[in-house]
């Protein structure tokens, strides 16, 4: 349960922020686990790009644009915020990074499928 | 229109810093009610040992904060119908801070951090020196303006999730404070204040949640008061004033 005091929108835009790092954080190993394979061991990468083309895949895809796009949209509106001379909130700003992120990852999605 | 009930359900917190429970209350509900009044009449009415802390009754001592229903407020100012959720209230005490007893938290280490962040006076003349007239529209002047309706009420500080999970962080109010004299054009202690919030517990700690300036109920941005202080240290350091 989120506790009540949390519930406004700057508070969700940390919390995305923060999930969205952990999420790639843990993916990135993989990827580069992924591409090392390319040196080492290109049959495998090969069968692995080609499981990589089955739609759930795609659609886990998505989710990883959604969250780099989302991390990215999300830390520039934490610079903005913080190092330009404003005051207040800017709640638009917060709901702008998602929904950048959201723009960049359905575009990617569409053209994927 | 809704029809008015003829009592509020009202669970107090009752105990000490060892630990404590909710206890059940009903008061009658009146017209026009604030969280305080809540209070007031069980204390008057039913418990008269039930300790919590208030003085102006009118928002200006910032003594009465409280936890209602999961968030801080300032209860002397809050209409029961602003917090009250269905016909239930809960009164706690304010979060991030020890209770002494029931709803009264020692405010100890809230005060004492406007001091670790200097957020004092330091004096930039003496009694002897003619007083030097400040306009209105001095920058420096309306960013310390920006702050300085502050009542000390801890609001934001028991809203801020960084201070739960780091006890020695300074805390929205003080680094608000801190900002407001750094602004101040009289005030000669500018490096020393980025010294004191350029730590580990100061303002980079925040991470720019919004808690404080969403409930601070004077409508104050600590928030952006903080974003100032990063913004400062920041050039300072770049500038090698402070490390
Ligand atoms: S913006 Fe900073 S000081 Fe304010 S509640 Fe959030 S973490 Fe605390
Ligand atoms: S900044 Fe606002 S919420 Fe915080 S202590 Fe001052 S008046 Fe209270
Ligand atoms: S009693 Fe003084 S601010 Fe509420």
């Amino acid at each position: 349960m989120i506790q009540p005091h949390r519930k406004h929108p700057l508070w969700f835009a940390h919390i995305l922020h923060r999930l969205s790092g952990l999420a790639l954080a843990l993916f990135v190993p993989v990827h580069f686990f992924v591409l090392s394979k390319a040196v080492t061991n290109p049959a495998a990468l090969d069968g692995f790009l080609h499981w990589a083309e089955s739609p759930l895949v795609k659609l886990a895809e998505f989710g990883l644009v959604f969250l780099l796009a989302v991390h990215i949209f999300g830390g520039l509106r934490l610079l903005a915020l913080e190092f330009l001379p404003w005051s207040g909130p800017r709640k638009t700003l917060a709901a702008g990074a998602v929904a950048a992120g959201f723009l960049i990852s359905v575009t990617f999605l569409l053209r994927a499928i | 229109m809704r029809s008015v009930p003829k009592h509020l359900e009202v669970s107090i917190w009752r105990g000490d810093s060892a630990g404590g429970y909710f206890e059940d209350f009903q008061v009658p509900a009146q017209k026009n009610q604030t969280i305080l009044d809540v209070v007031s009449w069980i204390q008057q009415n039913e418990d008269a040992t039930l300790s919590y802390r208030y003085a102006c009754r009118v928002g200006m001592c910032g003594s009465c904060a409280m936890m209602v229903n999961g968030v801080p407020r300032w209860t002397c100012r809050t209409h029961v119908n602003k917090a009250m959720k269905g016909n239930r209230l809960e009164v706690a005490p304010l979060r991030n801070m020890p209770v002494i007893k029931d709803l009264a938290t020692d405010m100890d280490v809230f005060f004492d951090k406007w001091v670790k962040a200097e957020g004092v006076h330091h004096p930039s003349k003496t009694r002897e020196d003619v007083i030097e007239p400040i306009t209105g529209d001095n920058i420096e002047r309306a960013k310390a303006n920006a702050g300085i309706e502050c009542i000390n009420c801890a609001v934001c500080y028991a809203a801020c999730d960084t201070v739960r999970g780091n006890p020695n962080y300074l805390g929205p109010a003080a680094l608000q404070r801190a900002w407001t004299v750094y602004n101040d054009v009289k005030d000669a202690g500018k490096r020393a204040v980025l010294a004191a919030v350029s730590g580990r517990d100061g303002c980079h700690n925040c991470h720019t949640q919004g808690s404080c300036t969403l409930y601070c109920p004077n409508d104050l941005d600590p928030m952006g008061a903080i974003a100032g202080l990063k913004r400062a240290t920041i050039a300072a350091a770049f500038k090698k004033e402070v490390g």
